[in-house]
């Protein structure tokens, strides 16, 4: 069964490093993972989706929280989410074959956003379900390539994943340190 | 504020947060960091002769004093030869600071000479880590890091720092406070979740107590006894654990697991209520979790919430401190007494108290002179195990009878921890005897710290258990692979020589009737000494739980199993 577990991350460096770590040493399967930036400067929100038995989503949950980087973890498997993917597919697609595609897409609400003479690029945004039943329709034509974002989600209505307070100093501290301070040497490339 | 080095940062930070001992060796990154040392008298460095006996000592002097242990090494190899001591000490979470260096900033992720990525390496083995990238990040990060190893569930975190850091100057600036969200250890119990182990508890008909080293390591002995005593029920120990209750309470019935006593192991099986305390239900001290006690109810107390419920199914977990927990569940449980399960362990133990006795006869078993040594030193002194056969005997027959008693590699079972472990033990408590039993295979890990305990006159008595071989792995393959014995047989070193090369006093001992008089001569001996006792070479540690067997299917003599 997949779990969804969502973690608030210091963003420092080595943190998706801990939490990869983390999920390998365990054995934890991850289905997918998405990171991005969040409403707090500082605090990333991974997106973490887990497959596994009934009970690994509390052992992912319990050993996430234990990382001194992890500031909240929550598991939204049994929440009320709104949860979306986005996918970029390209589709083998010969000029004959285009009315019907689009007319296909159309059902799934996903939209063309390039086209070239034997392929077409369809983007989607959806809950992971519909992305792979999109898929599944888009195949017979030819899928050159893909590529998904990963699950992301937010429980539904007014409530949040709770962030505990942090005074201002420790939050320069957790949000400064150990980054390569400006102006050093780069690689040289050539 | 104070402009100063990173160097003088660092040294001034240690002062601040009490430490008086690193064991350290140097190396080109560090060298800034030495040559500040002279204006810091007061932290002593104590020059080891190998990482790994650095990165030991620190966790013996912690083990030793509840204090946190602190070791430092260049970066590369030095830092590289810390990693079984870090991943030791932070298996059995104690706490512990290891500070590498590292290459400058400009040349890191370069591949430039010495270059370790250690935090890279350490990342999985420590509570936390840090790589500090200015100067004035120093100071906090020397103080939180020493706030996360000594708090919640205690264990070992690594700073690691580039050599012009410790170059640069800032401001030293002292955190009054240490505030990290993603760090909120729990010390005081939910008080529903007390109520309903108090309930469990107060109906228990056959209640035992396992015992971990959360007991030790967060002073809650006296907790565990005004709690065992109340509800009257008999209390096992985890190898670690020992110490926690003394052997002659009438509560105390010894330590459960592979080498646990028969009683202790089908108390476990046959309880209706575990009360597990500060342990993590390892598989060394359960046996096969699915048939370790399916049946009982199961209250775990650990300030680790990923703890419960990890191996076996737990119906009130309960986070938070033990020594908290302990008094909020001694005011919610009422007296009791287990008068009748009492005495059906006691049959237990009268009935099968032979395998757990010393060897009749006049061979020099291990257990023999083990017990001897026990007897000789007393429940004050420190006493460290490498691991192997000896670490079975010694727990089995060390009489360990007080907390920082015994100090032994529980979870990681580092062979070579013995003889560094001892020497910081010995820095920590100046007042205590420091007694070593070293198995012959691990005491050639790690003996060159005889060096360290010389030049900084640290008189530990390293009894080595010369069997001549591997034992426990030999005792495997006798059992359990038909007698075939596979590199498991070692020629050693004249150890007495060894002792005379360091210039320390040496004891052979070959004979029982020559026990007594050599335990006297080495303590009555100023400075460090080695006692070769040449033991028993096959004797095997029984009771035993084969690998992959459970506690109620604990054998008590030689047979074939599987
Ligand atoms: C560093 C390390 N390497 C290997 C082992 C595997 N091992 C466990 S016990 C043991 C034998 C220990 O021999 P010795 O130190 O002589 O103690 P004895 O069992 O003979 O008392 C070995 C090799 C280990 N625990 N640690
Ligand atoms: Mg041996």
């Amino acid at each position: 069964m997949k779990h969804t577990v969502a973690a608030l991350v210091e963003d420092r460096p080595g943190v998706l490093n801990r939490v990869a770590s983390l999920f390998r040493r365990r054995g934890f399967n991850i289905d997918s993972l998405a990171v991005g930036t969040t409403e707090e400067a500082g605090i990333s929100r991974m997106t973490i989706v887990v497959e596994g038995a009934e009970g690994i989503a509390v052992q992912v949950e319990r050993q996430l929280d234990k990382l001194i980087d992890v500031v909240a973890v929550e598991d939204l498997t049994n929440l009320e989410t709104v949860s979306r993917e986005l996918a970029l597919i390209k589709v083998a697609a010969r000029p004959d074959q285009r009315r019907e595609i689009l007319d296909l897409i159309q059902i799934f609400r996903a939209q063309v956003v390039d086209v070239a003479p034997n392929s077409l690029i369809v983007q989607i945004t959806a809950a992971g379900d519909t992305l792979d039943a999109l898929l599944e329709n888009l195949r017979p034509y030819g899928v050159r390539e893909m590529v998904r974002t990963g699950v992301i989600a937010l429980t539904r209505g007014a409530r949040t994943t709770a962030v505990p307070h942090e005074s201002a100093e420790a939050r320069r501290f957790h949000s400064e340190s150990g980054r390569r301070p400006e102006g050093e040497l780069p690689f040289v490339t050539e | 504020m104070t402009m100063m080095s990173g160097a003088d940062i660092v040294l001034e930070s240690l002062k601040r947060l009490g430490v008086d001992t690193v064991f350290g060796y140097p190396g080109g990154v560090v060298l800034p960091l030495y040559d500040r040392w002279p204006a810091h008298p007061e932290v002593r460095h104590i020059l080891v002769r190998h990482e790994q006996g650095a990165g030991h000592a620190a966790d013996g002097y912690a083990r030793a004093s509840g204090k946190l242990g602190v070791a430092l090494a260049t970066s590369g190899p030095g830092a590289t030869n810390l990693v079984t001591a870090i991943t030791t000490a932070h298996m059995d979470s104690v706490p512990t600071l290891f500070i590498t260096g590292n290459v400058g900033r400009e040349l890191l992720g370069r591949d430039g000479f010495q270059e370790a990525d250690i935090t890279g390496i350490t990342m999985p083995t420590v509570k936390h880590n840090y790589l500090v990238m200015r100067a004035e990040d120093l100071a906090y990060t020397f103080a939180e890091a020493a706030y996360i190893a000594t708090t919640g569930r205690k264990g070992s975190v690594h700073i690691d720092i580039p050599k012009d850091v410790f170059l640069e100057q800032a401001d030293f600036v002292w955190p009054e406070t240490i505030e990290i969200r993603g760090y909120r250890p729990q010390t005081v119990g939910d008080t529903v979740l007390i109520e309903e182990a108090a309930a469990i508890i107060n109906a228990a008909e056959r209640p035992i107590i396992f015992a971990g080293h959360g007991i030790i390591l967060g002073n809650a002995a006296p907790e565990l006894r005004d709690f065992a005593e109340k509800t009257g029920t008999p209390v096992l120990n985890t190898l670690l654990g020992l110490g926690s209750l003394p052997p002659e309470h009438a509560l105390a019935y010894g330590m459960m697991g592979m080498h646990g006593s028969y009683w202790a192991n089908h108390a476990a099986s046959n309880a209706d209520v575990i009360v597990a305390l500060g342990m993590r239900m390892d598989d060394r001290a359960l046996g096969r979790f699915a048939d370790m006690n399916p049946t009982a109810k199961v209250v775990h107390v650990d300030i680790d919430p990923a703890e419960h419920g990890k191996n076996i199914p737990t119906h009130v977990p309960i986070v938070g401190d033990v020594k908290v927990v302990l008094a909020q569940l001694l005011d919610a449980v009422e007296v009791n007494s287990h008068a009748e399960w009492v005495r059906w362990i006691d049959d237990l133990r009268n009935d099968h108290r032979l395998s757990m006795s010393v060897p009749p006869g006049e061979e020099m078993s291990q257990q023999h002179v083990i017990s001897k040594i026990a007897q000789f030193i007393g429940p004050e002194a420190v006493l460290t195990t490498g691991v192997g056969q000896h670490q079975m005997w010694a727990a089995q027959f060390g009489n360990i009878s007080r907390p920082h008693q015994l100090i032994t590699s529980g979870g990681l079972g580092t062979m070579g921890f013995e003889v560094p472990a001892a020497m910081g033990a010995a820095v920590a408590c100046p007042d205590r005897a420091v007694w070593t039993i070293c198995g012959d295979g691990g005491f050639q890990m790690t003996f060159q710290e005889i060096a360290t305990m010389v030049d900084e006159q640290l008189p530990v008595k390293m009894a080595i258990m010369n069997n001549g071989f591997l034992g426990m792995v030999r005792q495997w393959q006798e059992l359990f692979y038909g007698n075939n014995y596979v590199s498991v047989a070692m020629s050693q070193p004249d150890f007495l020589k060894l002792a005379e090369a360091y210039g320390i006093h040496g004891i052979r001992v070959t004979d029982r009737s020559q026990v007594d008089a050599a335990l006297k001569e080495a303590a009555a001996y100023p400075g460090p000494v080695i006692l070769d006792f040449r033991v028993e070479a096959e004797g095997n540690v029984f009771p035993m739980v084969p690998a992959g067997a459970s506690l109620s299917e604990t054998i008590e003599e030689p047979q074939r199993v599987g």
